[in-house]
């Protein structure tokens, strides 16, 4: 199979050499824009990795946790009364408010769906509280569906739109605009602060053991059920960030696209190897790269009527062939 | 049962035993009588119900009747007396056209199922049953079940249709005339098929899938299910070759009905083609053929679950490692479970297909996946009168339950309503449906995992947890 592999990988490289060479300006917008597509997709990759890493469950809820971040940020966003391209004065409290208040409010949401729905199926069948977290994904939709109705949920494009810079590249120019930026520099912080928690705090030592073997973790004095509990609620705040920036970045959201990206950003999860954290974010990027070129490049790209194929497909190749992912360990799952 | 289920039942009987009978006296009762007391209880309850809020007439009475005589009389210990209750079901079934119009009103459900609901029930069982196989038996999640009902439905789409135009094939097909283009194969030649293509098309997908195990392979088939609708919603023009294979979000349509043909109906007086039939026969004839459709069904379930084949999968379910110690193996065995599941479905996809003479991409979402595992689960895993029940009554509710529902809460609790004025704007409860779907899911798997009817050897597992690892046991290697 290492030869299958090779050859796909191989053709991709072509595919994508080749858009470079026709037109590396469009090439490079492309890739700016799959960039700020993996930054969103990271943070709720993390969450997917995050909650599989301590309770090896698939918690199908997650992208419409994070869809409703998305909801509650455009809310809030509206009630500020921002127009398009505001000052940075109006513009940072905004977001700042809406950022806290859908962090929270996400992580509080996810935690009591782990308390009610996950909690007390511990010693059920591992397929019990999948199939409530398929339950539990559609409930979510509905409230959603209930608060905001069926229809796009829109918000002013209050991110400016004006050049951080401007190349010129093969005979035409590459433009880099604050709204990509403010994306990533959102993100960064986030990741990081994350990175610390788990690798350099007492609480973050209490996840890494739970995750590892929960007997052994209770038996030192971790508070095994609370551990779970605070993981799921940094998993939910990940999401409720990355919702602010889907809704500030694409200004609109709707009660059923938590699913749909949640399922993609689970395939980056798994590209990178479920339960890693650094590779969710190295997944979430080639992801964002791969939707970017297939639905940006100009020559012979199956277009945006493909990307979910494409992402299934690749989700489909990844646990066929290797399903400890780009960066994960081997796990009884891939024998 | 679940603990908040364990936590109902302890101040149950703490009430009842506040009244004076308390679970000791309960259970020093004979069995059969105990039986009774509940039966002849919730009857009387169900038709209290009736009298207050539903439409009374005497059917209730007949209703009740048949209900206390099915559950009291212990049949099973008379000779032939296992066929007894499926016999009466049966019968019930066959002449449902005839009486259906006569029946009481249930309470805030409201008129009994009309014909194209019981067409669609029967259709859609048909698919929990083939799920069945494959969670029920086998223990395989499968969350891209919609992949077969789709490719089922495109078969029939593509064979009994003007959709190639550019061929000109006629064999069996009925009321077609001559000079028609494209394929027109006999609908009762494209069921089989169907489910035999569906069923290949299963193995060719479980062949390298089915080594995953639990979560992943869920995950897996869930790609699938995503996949297929994707290539049907964009086959009108597969990457701008302009080869239109399933017309795109157009569908396929009108696909041919089902018939005998002149020849035989002149003969036997069956109908020569069900879509020239009168409004009430069409859906007569659809729904008997529905049934006959499940019956074989049910039948193919039994018999698989018994033989050496389905004790494998059973073994599977319980513990994959035993088994394999055992001998069995596991991947042929689950590629089998994988095809039996896919070919029920592709026939009913084929039918369904048929009987709304068109096929559309967006019929087959990943909900409609989940709406049949969910029948599956509510009803009772592995159990094939509890998947009966729980498809009959999903599709229902979906159907024409959830509206029924809605109007009678929006007429008592509504704007203007009769009772006390809550919401004041109507609620479209049917908009609803898949979060009320997944809200059954999350109570069913807290308070009684096992189902409403379940076997009693799957609801042991899940009591045991002898089915796989617990959650929170995870460790080790091996799984």
């Amino acid at each position: 199979m290492p030869m299958f592999a090779a050859i796909l990988v191989g053709l991709l490289l072509v595919w994508l050499i080749v858009n470079v060479a026709k037109d590396p300006a469009d090439f490079v917008t492309v890739f700016f824009i799959g960039l700020t597509n993996g930054a969103v997709y990271a943070l709720v990759a993390l969450g997917y990795t995050l909650v599989y890493g301590i309770l090896e469950l698939i918690n199908f809820a997650h992208g419409d946790v994070f869809m409703l971040g998305g909801m509650i940020s455009a809310t809030i966003l509206t009630a500020f009364g921002l127009e398009a391209s505001a000052s940075f004065g109006a513009l940072a409290p905004a977001i700042i408010v809406s950022l806290l208040v859908a962090m929270v409010a996400c992580g509080a949401l996810n935690a009591t769906i782990e308390f009610v729905a996950y909690k007390p199926l511990r010693r059920a069948p591992r397929l019990a509280p999948l199939i409530t977290a398929i339950g539990m994904s559609f409930i979510l939709q509905d409230i959603a569906l209930a608060w905001k109705g069926p229809e796009y949920v829109s918000l002013p494009a209050i991110l400016p739109r004006s050049e951080v810079f401007r190349v010129a590249l093969g005979g035409s120019e590459v433009v880099y605009t604050w709204n990509k930026l403010i994306v990533v520099i959102i993100t960064v912080p986030v990741l990081v602060a994350l990175m610390w928690l788990v690798q350099s705090t007492k609480q973050g030592k209490a996840m890494r053991a739970t995750a590892q073997d929960k007997d052994a973790a209770a038996m030192m004095g971790i508070n095994v059920n609370r551990t779970i509990s605070f993981t799921f609620l940094i998993a939910g705040a990940l999401a409720g960030a990355a919702g602010l920036l889907y809704a500030l970045y694409f200004t609109q959201v709707r009660y059923d696209q938590g699913f749909q990206l949640g399922l993609i950003a689970f395939t980056a999860a798994v590209l990178g190897g479920i339960g890693n954290l650094p590779g969710a974010v190295l997944g979430a990027l080639i992801i964002g790269f791969i939707q970017a070129f297939n639905e940006g490049l100009a020559w012979h790209s199956p277009g945006s009527d493909w990307t979910q194929s494409i992402v299934f497909s690749i989700l489909i190749l990844i646990l066929v062939f290797r399903p400890e992912g780009l960066l994960g360990e081997r796990t009884p799952e891939g024998a | 049962m679940g603990r908040a289920g364990r936590w109902i039942s302890a101040h149950w009987w703490a009430l009842l035993g506040r009244l004076g009978f308390g679970k000791d006296r309960w259970l020093a009762l004979d069995r059969n009588a105990r039986r009774a007391f509940k039966t002849f209880f919730w009857v009387a309850v169900g038709l209290l119900l009736i009298a207050i809020g539903g439409v009374w007439n005497s059917t209730a009475l007949y209703a009740a009747g048949i209900v206390i005589a099915v559950l009291i009389i212990p049949w099973r210990r008379l000779p032939f007396g296992q066929w007894i209750v499926p016999l009466v079901f049966l019968v019930l079934a066959v002449l449902y056209p005839f009486y259906y119009t006569h029946l009481f009103g249930s309470p805030i459900f409201g008129p009994a199922p009309g014909m194209d609901t019981m067409v669609v029930m029967m259709i859609f069982t048909m698919m929990a049953l083939g799920l069945n196989v494959v969670v029920g038996y086998a223990g395989l999640l499968d969350l891209g079940y919609v992949a077969f009902y789709a490719i089922g439905a495109y078969m029939a789409g593509w064979f009994a249709s003007s959709q190639f135009a550019d061929r000109k094939i006629h064999f069996g097909a009925v009321g077609i005339t001559p000079s028609a283009p494209g394929f027109h194969i006999s609908i009762w030649l494209i069921l089989p098929a169907a489910g035999l293509v569906t069923a290949l098309i299963g193995v060719l997908i479980g062949l390298p899938t089915l080594r995953l195990r639990g979560d992943y392979l869920a995950i897996v088939t869930l790609g699938f299910g995503e996949i297929i609708p994707q290539i049907a919603r964009n086959g009108d023009n597969f990457f701008g070759t302009g080869f239109n294979l399933t017309g795109g979000t157009q569908g396929l349509t009108p696909i041919d009905g089902p018939g005998f043909g002149n020849f035989i109906s002149e003969h036997t007086g069956l109908p020569a083609n069900y879509l020239f039939l009168q409004t009430a026969d069409f859906y007569k004839a659809f729904y008997w053929t529905a049934l006959l459709l499940v019956l074989f069904t049910v039948f193919c379930s039994v018999r698989l679950r018994d033989s050496r084949l389905g004790r494998a999968w059973i073994a599977i379910r319980e513990d994959e490692i035993a088994a394999a110690a055992m001998g069995v193996p596991l991947m042929r065995t689950k590629t089998w479970s994988y095809a039996t599941g896919a070919f029920f479905g592709g026939i009913a996809g084929a039918y369904f297909a048929s009987f709304k003479s068109a096929t559309f991409p967006d019929d087959f979402f990943f909900n409609i996946s989940v709406f049949i595992l969910c029948m599956v689960i509510l009803g009772g895993i592995g159990n094939i009168p509890g998947v009966i029940f729980g498809a009959c009554f999903l599709a229902y509710l979906n159907q024409e339950g959830l509206s029924n529902i809605g109007g009678w809460l929006n007429g008592h609790f509504g704007p203007g309503g009769t009772a006390v004025e809550v919401w004041h704007k109507p609620v479209d409860v049917p908009l609803y449906n898949f979060g009320i779907f997944g809200l059954i899911l999350v109570i069913v798997m807290l308070v009684r995992p096992e189902g409403l009817i379940p076997s009693r050897r799957r609801a042991a597992e899940f009591h045991e947890g002898v089915h796989d690892q617990p959650l929170y046991d995870v460790s080790g290697p091996g799984g």
